[in-house]
């Protein structure tokens, strides 16, 4: 917490919202005075005079002074949403100068790109492995520069536990495309698609609960070290197998969009 | 004073104007005491413009001279609108070019949509202008919310033309919320089903204390009222030659006389099982038929159902079912058809509202976005809007494909940074090709413009790194900046708008409609002032017969002539502001006139005669309110 000071703080105390918890970054030495009246002030808006501040670059989690944690309460985060776009929105600075029209349209933009990616428990995790330095795409780009490399076939594309029903499920989408170029009707083989939909479906979502198992043990990790910066190893260990996660999920969801296509054709 | 912002829908088929009188949004009546000013602009025989229901005339008499509908080519390129050029009776130029901002022709002279867009904008600015009594320079104005930044940047341009600062743009079926839940003051889920007389827009908001949060919207920009009567206008056309042998499909006349025909029957269609077609036609002809509901019913049918592939989409992206929507409010004219309220109903499965009039409800919500921009009122006290872009923001890359950025029903302004390098050392440009909309390949998208980034540092290969930030603003228009990296240099960007008017062009346009609107605003004025000076000089004729006047020494006697005299002299001549002063110097000076009056009046009364046989006169006794304005 480096907004201990002066009447900053004693607001954030006093208020309820989400603000009042840890800030994860320092915010800049500078941007601790509001611009217009030179009263301390938060990080988007001065608390005495309702002024909307310069932004200032800062990821999502800080934006909404939240520590870096991947369990969050939505209906909280809503409502600093709503909060904070009370004070932010455009519409109510449209009186404003065209400088603060400017930072209003900037910290509101900010303000929806942050609420956008952290409500949802995919684009959250997925902007935390970002920030962490690991990109989901660069996985299956490397594996596939190495598969190419190496002259085998590229590893970790089907999840392994998938790779029988993977392997007929594409033999029945085949069968399934040819039947309808030639005109023909087959309604078991459709049935036997629609069975394979369910059970993917069934481990689209059993997916997420075991991405919420990790959000555990990268949530308790930062606990463990008071907002400093955990063991790089450590951070590491959880990231992957987030990443090994979202690698699956994303196979699955690509593989229900085909399927998806293919039935509705 | 509150600043007077204005709130207009310019329609397809009809403009409105509102304004928030007090905690009510109120239409303002046009010149004409109608509140629907027809968005029909045509050219009279001294090439002025006329508008209006004025111009619903020439439409039949001088089509060639008419436009109506041109909602439907903002923002377009000649590309994306053959369709509408086999349905409408749109001329182009002759010298048109395949990337050029189209050009309509009115007679022989040609505008472009924004312009004639400006004509239906400036006449609504007069009505304003007229009710208040002094300029109207700002304004929100409403956008189908499936409007492409294309067809928002043309609407702006169009403003900026009539001489009015676009405060803010508004989706048409969010503007009908906010009038709606001024009303209801309540929490829940709202579908808005948006059908007009030329787009259909479908919106799904969460109310919350105030917040009136877009979380879905979808649409199609070219579906409406409109497509109804050019189905009815084909058959119309293939019977007459069918059973009249005339063929009437190139006699402009004719079709205007069967369109305004059929759209009769249409609206007659809403109330009635079935209606008389009956034509007046060229060479004596008539065409005569009887269209019951049924036949009428199906024929729509595949029109109508377009708006339900937008609906369910829209509900997808919600991720909400029929069952978990509160309320559904029917916007827009073609919501009367009963056939479109079974279709809603069926679809949302549940009764729409229908108790806000569909054609006023987005003017008035446009009125109450206008007040929360001035600052608010205690009727707006806690109202936000928060919207969304209804398409999807990219860029090309390798291979023609589109990498998303902003994913559509994104809240607004919403932002996205990508970074660029160079492929050759000390290349020194970059090409950028913005997108928008939802399919995998840029040719399949919306051309949005293509920038050059400029000015890039001389370095390696790959070295740079460019900064390019796209922002969608609370309009829903694109800006982008961009930065190098490594130098801290702004890159310079050079826009290239695919369908739109250039800065400079927007420039020109507005000079020439702005002069003539600030020399209309001076006469009308001047105008003013002089009915002002007439009324008091008659009141001060009137104060002299006044037993109050015998009571002023001399001097003071002396005094007022003087005024008077200098009042009646600037009165002939045209200095509006002279006037004004003559009235004020006046007014002060027949101020201890106006208390003797006012004493003796009280005095008589008290002598038990009433104040009207006191005869306090009209003038001077009161302060001057603003007089009524009487224009032309």
């Amino acid at each position: 917490m480096t907004l201990a000071r002066s009447k900053c703080e004693e607001t954030e105390v006093t208020t309820k919202s989400p603000l009042t918890e840890i800030r994860s970054k320092p915010l800049p030495a500078d941007t601790h005075t509001c611009w217009s009246c030179g009263s301390m002030r938060a990080a988007h808006f001065c608390d005495s005079c309702g002024k909307v501040q310069p932004p200032v670059p800062v990821d999502y989690f800080t934006f909404f002074g939240l520590p870096p944690k991947l369990k969050i309460d939505v209906p909280a985060l809503e409502k600093s949403f709503y909060e904070l776009s009370r004070k932010l929105h455009p519409d109510l600075n449209a009186r404003a100068g065209s400088q603060e029209q400017e930072w209003s349209m900037e910290q509101s933009s900010l303000l929806n790109d942050a609420y956008r990616t952290l409500k949802d428990p995919i684009k959250r995790t997925a902007y935390l492995l970002h920030s962490e330095g690991v990109e989901l795409e660069e996985q299956s780009k490397s594996a596939t520069e190495q598969a190419r490399a190496t002259g085998e076939a590229k590893k970790q594309i089907v999840p392994p536990d998938l790779l029988e029903e993977v392997f007929e499920l594409n033999m029945q989408l085949e069968e399934l495309r040819m039947n309808k170029k030639a005109g023909e009707d087959d309604p078991s083989l459709a049935k036997e698609i629609s069975g394979h939909k369910v059970t993917l479906e069934a481990k689209h979502d059993a997916l997420l609960q075991e991405l919420q198992k990790y959000w555990t043990d990268w949530d308790s990790l930062i606990e463990r070290n008071h907002g400093s910066k955990a063991p790089a190893e450590e951070r590491a260990n959880i990231t992957a197998k987030m990443v090994d996660v979202l690698n699956r999920r994303n196979y699955i969801r690509n593989l229900l969009r085909d399927v998806n296509a293919a039935l509705e054709s | 004073m509150a600043e007077r912002i204005v709130g207009i829908d310019l329609g397809t088929t009809n403009s409105l104007l509102a304004f928030m009188q007090g905690d009510t949004p109120a239409v303002i009546p046009n010149e004409d005491g109608l509140n629907l000013l027809p968005s029909v602009v045509a050219l009279d025989r001294n090439n002025q413009p006329v508008i209006g229901n004025a111009a619903r005339n020439a439409l039949i008499e001088t089509p060639e001279r008419a436009v109506y509908s041109i909602k439907r080519l903002m923002g377009r390129g000649v590309g994306d609108i053959q369709e509408e050029l086999k349905l409408f009776p749109f001329r182009l130029a002759e010298d048109m070019q395949p990337e050029e901002v189209l050009r309509i022709k009115l007679g022989d002279k040609t505008f472009t949509p924004p312009e004639i867009s400006a004509l239906i904008l400036r006449q609504l600015k007069r009505s304003a202008e007229r009710f208040f009594g002094g300029p109207v320079t700002k304004a929100v104005i409403t956008v189908p919310a499936y409007f492409n930044d294309a067809q928002r940047q043309a609407t702006k341009d169009a403003g900026r033309i009539a001489g009015l600062d676009v405060l803010r743009l508004v989706n048409e079926p969010t503007a009908a919320s906010l009038a709606y839940g001024l009303d209801k003051k309540q929490n829940g889920i709202v579908a808005v089903y948006d059908l007009g007389g030329g787009t259909f827009d479908i919106s799904i908001l969460k109310l919350h204390d105030g917040i009136f949060e877009v979380i879905a919207t979808n649409g199609d920009t070219h579906l409406g009222g409109d497509d109804i009567d050019n189905l009815l206008i084909t058959i119309a056309l293939d019977d007459i030659r069918g059973d009249l042998g005339l063929d009437l499909r190139r006699n402009a006349e004719a079709v205007q006389a069967i369109r305004k025909a059929v759209i009769d029957a249409k609206i007659a269609l809403s109330s009635q099982p079935s209606v008389k077609l009956d034509i007046e036609l060229p060479a004596g002809k008539r065409y005569q038929r009887e269209i019951t509901r049924e036949q009428y019913e199906q024929l729509i049918q595949p029109i109508i159902d377009r708006t339900v592939g937008p609906c369910k989409q829209a509900m997808k992206d919600a991720s909400l079912k029929p069952e978990q929507i509160d309320e559904v409010v029917l916007v827009g004219g073609s919501t009367r058809i009963p056939k479109v309220r079974a279709l809603v109903k069926e679809l949302f499965q549940r009764e729409p509202h229908t108790d806000l009039n569909p054609d006023e409800v987005v003017a008035l919500g446009a009125a109450v976005q206008a007040n929360i921009l001035g600052g608010g009122s205690e009727a707006t006290e806690n109202m936000l809007l928060l919207d969304v872009t209804p398409l999807s923001l990219g860029i090309e890359v390798a291979g023609g494909v589109t990498d998303k950025i902003i994913l559509r029903n994104s809240t607004i302004p919403a932002s996205a940074t990508q970074f660029y390098t160079t492929q050759i050392d000390g290349q020194a440009n970059v090409a950028i090709h913005v997108l928008q909309g939802e399919r995998e390949l840029a040719k399949d998208c919306r051309s949005l413009a293509r920038f050059d980034l400029k000015g890039i540092p001389g370095m390696a290969a790959g070295i740079p790194r460019v900064e390019v930030k796209f922002l969608i603003d609370a309009n829903g228009i694109l800006h982008v900046s961009a930065r190098e990296q490594r130098s801290g240099k702004e890159a310079e960007i050079q826009v290239q708008p695919s369908y739109g008017l250039t800065d400079e062009q927007v420039e020109g346009m507005i000079l020439d409609s702005f002069d003539n609107a600030e020399e209309d605003f001076r006469r009308r004025q001047l105008i003013e002032a002089r009915n002002e000076a007439q009324t008091i000089l008659a009141a001060l004729e009137k104060a002299k017969k006044n037993s109050a006047w015998g009571q002023l020494t001399t001097d003071e006697k002396k005094q007022i002539a003087k005024m008077e005299k200098a009042l009646v002299a600037v009165n002939t001549e045209d200095d509006y502001q002279a006037i004004r002063k003559a009235i004020d110097a006046l007014n002060q000076g027949t101020m201890r006139l106006a208390e003797l009056m006012m004493d003796t009046a009280v005095s008589s009364a008290l002598k038990g005669k009433n104040m009207d046989e006191a005869d306090m006169g009209e003038g001077p006794t009161a302060p001057h309110p603003m007089a009524k304005a009487e224009f032309e």
